[in-house]
């Protein structure tokens, strides 16, 4: 089993990592056959796999059954860095190995990222039953084995660089379910079903998103292997997250059609703009929780110590000052009634740093969809919830505010959330919605067909051949 | 200016005077609910709730106001609610138990604060092992949800630690990791002394922020058992069901708020009275013997709270507080007893004969806590005993918690005072023994003969013959000593005198309680000075700022 895993790790001469994937190899195979995507094991799928790190040529493209995808482990080339160069180690050399002193912050950081790949999956196992073509079916199961190729990238991290403890947390990572009662995922974002095509869009857009801004974090990261490792995985993750964008491109390009010739679209079972504005405000507002808090002490500690970056911290023509000691974040709050500008200093305010890059690629893709709105010659436009709107965590949580961030009573955020939020009558709108359509080229009717296909192949290709 | 010392200066233009108080139902942070011979006391911590503005009491974290309540709530149910056999401590929000003492409040603290409110969270945890151990009150520790430092103290206190097995919740004490300071309310020494952690998995414990969960969790011995969510409240009912006894017909008594008046320099209880004078750093403790001798009745509860040797010592243990809290810079105090030594003396015996009854054995208890909380207490403790004095039995045990005792020799041995058998066995130090018995540890018999059943009475010379005072001036002298006495005393290093007391006040053997508090706590103090924990890289003044803490990497 273990000479078929490909490889850039010199696994084939690293007798620890051999023992410990020989046990975790089948575990991983056995969890995916229990809670990996329902159905479709037996049935023959058009998908990348990735064998190497070259800039051309890192995946090669075949019709293989899931359950014998081979799933690898790769670290992305080198950095040209070769000295750390952010925080308070700046010129140190990168780290090798673990440092005994971070020992525990790198472990819960690569768990938590790990945590969420299998949980992914979980969540979206039922989605292949009403797909709504087979090229999305395809991306689907494409998305759900890169996810568990991620978990394998977590998990070597954990076997070779933690010792027993390590191999425990990788156990775990199989043992935890998405949304079970006894043994959740971490992330309560993670614990709750994906339960139809336009949730699934929405979590490779706004959700995925999120975890590309992690990922870019730890790719800065003077932990050398999970920097590399978290390198490669941003590779792939670029699919999923054009999967989710160009999807909902796709819903709205269809209902703008329908909207512009004069139709319901929901008289013809397709979405109408406003369950499409609920489900974006839904999951767009629930991932700027994933981000932490605004003025957080585990986000300085983690940036000093050189364990987590910004987006692009290598990069010094976007940050001068690798130190981050002398800046402060300006941060507008609310309290007492009073709009104030809360001043915090730069390091304790990396995740609010990253929230907002993240918000400025959710806007580049929001002024996309608008613009298919404009060019159907509709005067409907879509837009982004405040990033005080409906917060459990972080400076804005406890408050109320409306989806502009305009602070509202707690009875009328109370009557608002209906007309924000999705609500039960949406959800079951959108779920009569999804009826499978498996005919090579052909669309489900609320989804207007991509521009081309995928992996080199025309759309109308048998991207899943059932058995 | 450093950070320290902003701290220092923040929190002390907040200082007030701590309410020492807490009245039942006005709590913040916790809720108690009581069904017939079930307790539960709720953690819900109130994040805004802090005595100082400048920390927010998150993830149930707590602070002195906390456990203040969560005192008064173990006391309490002993009085009020004696029908109680099982006492459930667990939190009313969702993941999260405790994550224990919170770090900005201990950052903004001076350092006399925090070492009293070490010392008052620890005796704290005493109390409710007591109370498990002698009023049939066991505590059971219901985490439901991650549980680090302080919380998992508070948890090693109960009599079963049940920790939910949701693949998250840990136990830990981080506080070493994290912190650089020790899990210092009873956590090392719990571990080892009481739960019988083997030495070296306590070591990777306590150096483990993260913490042990599930399966290793309980393996390790650092809880009893572990459950799933789905399965959770049925365990914690089992275990109820399994710990619960049906007590005899008892109906408890209220504990009234105290009778307290507060004017500057003093503050007057019913039977006590306090008086400082900042000047020479001293304070006059005055106790009132009891007005009248009432005979208790054959239900001894029905006297309730106002029965004198409970409404003293409730007294005496508010006032206890107050010195550390409210008086720092006081530092001798003059214990004197005004009354009737013969009306003292038939309490006494109420309290001897009664011992059966529940009441009594309440009363009884809190004397010897209180009496406790004064050998903890870091002040110099003179008693001056002159005639009209009333030190028999249970009160001379204030004058045998104190470092030295002056008695007023007159011509016509008017002058006395009485021992008692309550004496020689009733109220244990930490220690596990009597004040007399560590008195004269060379000579173990002789605790019960200066104290025969049925007492005895002794005048100056006979007391200072028998060892029992420490020096007899009579009345020509009398002032003078006094007053050099006091003078000599109120000029030595506050640390010094602090230290030698602790040391001498406990000879004789050693108990968990003794070590938590003559080992873990006065480690604890010690580091608290180091600069390695509070100077201006140490890692308590760097916690929760960007940079990282710098040590002094030699050892001593």
């Amino acid at each position: 089993m273990i000479e078929t895993i490909p490889n850039n790790v010199d696994l084939a001469n690293d007798k620890r990592l051999q023992r410990a994937l020989l046990h975790w190899q089948p575990g991983f195979l056995e969890w995916w056959r229990e809670v990996g995507p329902a159905g479709f094991q037996e049935d023959r799928i058009y998908l990348r796999t990735a064998v190497g790190v070259s800039e051309g040529d890192w995946a090669v493209w075949d019709t293989v059954k899931m359950p014998d995808y081979r799933w690898g482990i790769f670290l992305a080339r080198p950095r040209k860095e070769e000295s750390i160069y952010f925080g308070d180690n700046i010129g140190g050399k990168l780290w090798d190995q673990v440092p005994g002193e971070f020992r525990k912050e790198l472990r819960r950081l690569i768990v938590t990222q790990g945590d969420t790949e299998p949980a992914s999956v979980e969540q979206q196992r039922l989605l292949g039953k009403c797909a709504p073509s087979l090229y999305d079916l395809r991306n689907l199961f494409q998305i759900n084995v890169e996810e568990g190729r991620h978990l394998w990238a977590m998990v070597y991290l954990l076997h070779s660089y933690f010792g027993a403890a390590g191999r425990e947390e990788a156990e775990e990572l199989l043992e935890r379910r998405s949304g079970h009662e006894d043994h959740p995922r971490i992330l309560q974002a993670f614990n709750k079903p994906i339960g139809d095509w336009l949730a699934m869009f929405c979590f490779t857009m706004f959700t995925d998103r999120d975890g590309k801004f992690q990922l870019a974090s730890l790719a800065e990261s003077a932990f050398d292997p999970l920097a590399r490792s978290t390198r490669f995985m941003l590779t792939e993750e670029a699919f999923h997250l054009s999967v989710g964008e160009a999807g909902i491109s796709r819903v709205i390009r269809r209902t703008a059609e329908l909207m512009a010739e004069g139709t319901d679209p929901h008289a013809v079972g397709a979405i109408p703009l406003e369950v499409i504005q609920k489900y974006i405000t839904e999951w767009c507002s629930a991932c700027y929780d994933l981000f932490g808090g605004e003025d957080s002490s585990n986000a300085a500690s983690y940036f000093a110590a050189g364990l987590k970056g910004r987006y692009r911290e290598s990069d010094s023509n976007i940050y001068p000052d690798h130190e981050a000691l002398e800046e402060a974040y300006n941060l507008k709050v609310h309290v007492n009634g009073q709009w104030s500008t809360r001043e915090i200093p730069m390091r304790r305010a990396m995740n609010a740093c990253l929230l907002d890059a993240y918000l400025k690629d959710c806007h580049r893709a929001l002024n996309k969809w608008n613009a298919l709105l404009e060019q159907a010659g509709l005067p409907e436009r879509l837009f982004l919830p405040s990033t005080r709107f409906n917060r459990h965590l972080g400076v804005f949580a406890g408050q109320t505010f409306d989806f502009e961030g305009n602070p509202v009573t707690q009875d009328e955020f109370d009557a608002g959330l209906h007309g924000w939020l999705p609500a039960a009558e949406d959800y079951k709108l959108v779920r009569e919605s999804m009826v499978a359509v498996y005919e090579p080229g052909k669309m489900a009717n609320w989804i207007a067909p991509p521009q081309r296909g995928v992996g080199g192949k025309p759309l109308d290709f048998e991207y899943v051949q059932f058995h | 200016m450093s950070s320290m010392q902003i701290a220092k200066a923040e929190s002390e233009t907040v200082r007030e005077v701590l309410e020492t108080q807490i009245r039942p139902g006005e709590y913040r942070h916790w809720k108690l609910e009581v069904e017939g011979a079930v307790a539960w006391l709720f953690l819900d911590v109130e994040e805004t709730g802090g005595l100082r503005p400048d920390y927010a009491l998150k993830l149930n974290s707590y602070d002195l106001l906390v456990d203040m309540e969560l005192a008064d709530a173990v006391t309490r149910l002993r009085f009020e609610q004696p029908q109680v056999s099982v006492v459930v401590v667990t939190s009313a929000k969702p993941n999260v138990f405790s994550a224990g003492a919170n770090i900005y409040m201990l950052r903004g603290a001076s350092h006399p604060f925090k070492v009293n409110f070490c010392k008052y969270t620890n005796e704290t945890r005493l109390a409710m092992e007591e109370a498990t151990a002698k009023s049939g009150q066991t505590y059971l520790a219901a985490l439901n949800g991650v549980t680090s430092g302080g919380g998992y103290e508070l948890a090693l206190a109960c009599d079963e630690i049940h920790l939910v097995d949701d693949r998250i919740s840990a136990v830990s004490l981080p506080e070493i990791p994290y912190l650089g300071v020790l899990p210092g309310t009873g956590g090392l020494t719990r571990l080892v002394d009481k739960r019988h952690v083997r030495r070296d998995r306590a070591d990777v414990f306590s150096t483990l922020a993260e913490g042990i969960k599930g399966k290793r969790a309980v393996e390790w011995n650092l809880v009893d058992a572990v459950h799933p969510p789905s399965r959770w409240d049925e365990a914690i009912r089992r275990r109820i069901a399994a710990r619960t006894v049906e007590k005899p017909d008892c109906t408890g008594i209220a504990l009234h708020p105290l009778e307290k008046e507060r004017t500057g320099r003093e503050i007057r209880y019913r039977h006590v009275t306090l008086t400082v004078d900042p000047q020479s750093r001293t304070a006059k403790l005055t106790v009132r013997g009891p007005e009248s001798f009432a005979e208790l009745p054959d239900d001894p509860s029905k006297i309730g709270c106002e029965w004198y040797p409970l409404a003293l010592f409730r007294e005496l243990d508010d006032v206890l507080v107050e010195l550390r809290f409210n008086w720092e810079e006081i530092g001798v105090i003059l214990i004197q007893a005004e009354g009737d030594l013969q009306r003292v003396l038939d309490l006494d015996r109420s309290l001897e004969q009664h011992a059966g009854n529940w009441f009594v054995r309440e009363v009884r208890l809190l004397i010897g806590r209180t009496l406790k909380r004064m050998d903890y207490t870091a002040r110099t403790f003179f008693t001056l005993i002159e005639p009209g004095s009333c030190f028999g039995g249970f009160l001379l045990e204030l004058a045998l918690a104190s470092d030295r005792i002056y008695m007023l020799n007159d011509d016509q041995g008017r002058n006395r005072i009485a021992t008692t058998a309550l004496n020689a066995n009733a109220f244990p130090m930490g220690n596990g023994l009597s004040r007399l018995a560590q008195r004269f540890l060379a000579e173990p018999e002789r605790a019960a003969k200066l104290a025969p059943r049925g007492g005895e009475t002794y005048d100056a010379e006979a007391a200072l013959a028998e060892g029992l005072v420490t020096a007899v001036p009579d009345e020509i002298d009398w002032s003078e000593e006094i007053r050099l006495a006091v003078e000599e005393r109120a000029a030595l290093s506050p640390d010094a005198l602090s230290g030698m007391e602790a040391s001498l006040r406990f000879a004789g053997p050693e108990t968990m309680e003794t070590k938590i508090f003559g080992r873990l706590a006065t480690w604890q103090n010690w580091i608290f000075q180091r600069p390695n924990a509070t100077g201006e890289r140490g890692s308590l003044t760097l916690y929760g700022r960007p940079e990282s803490p710098q040590f002094d990497k030699r050892r001593t």
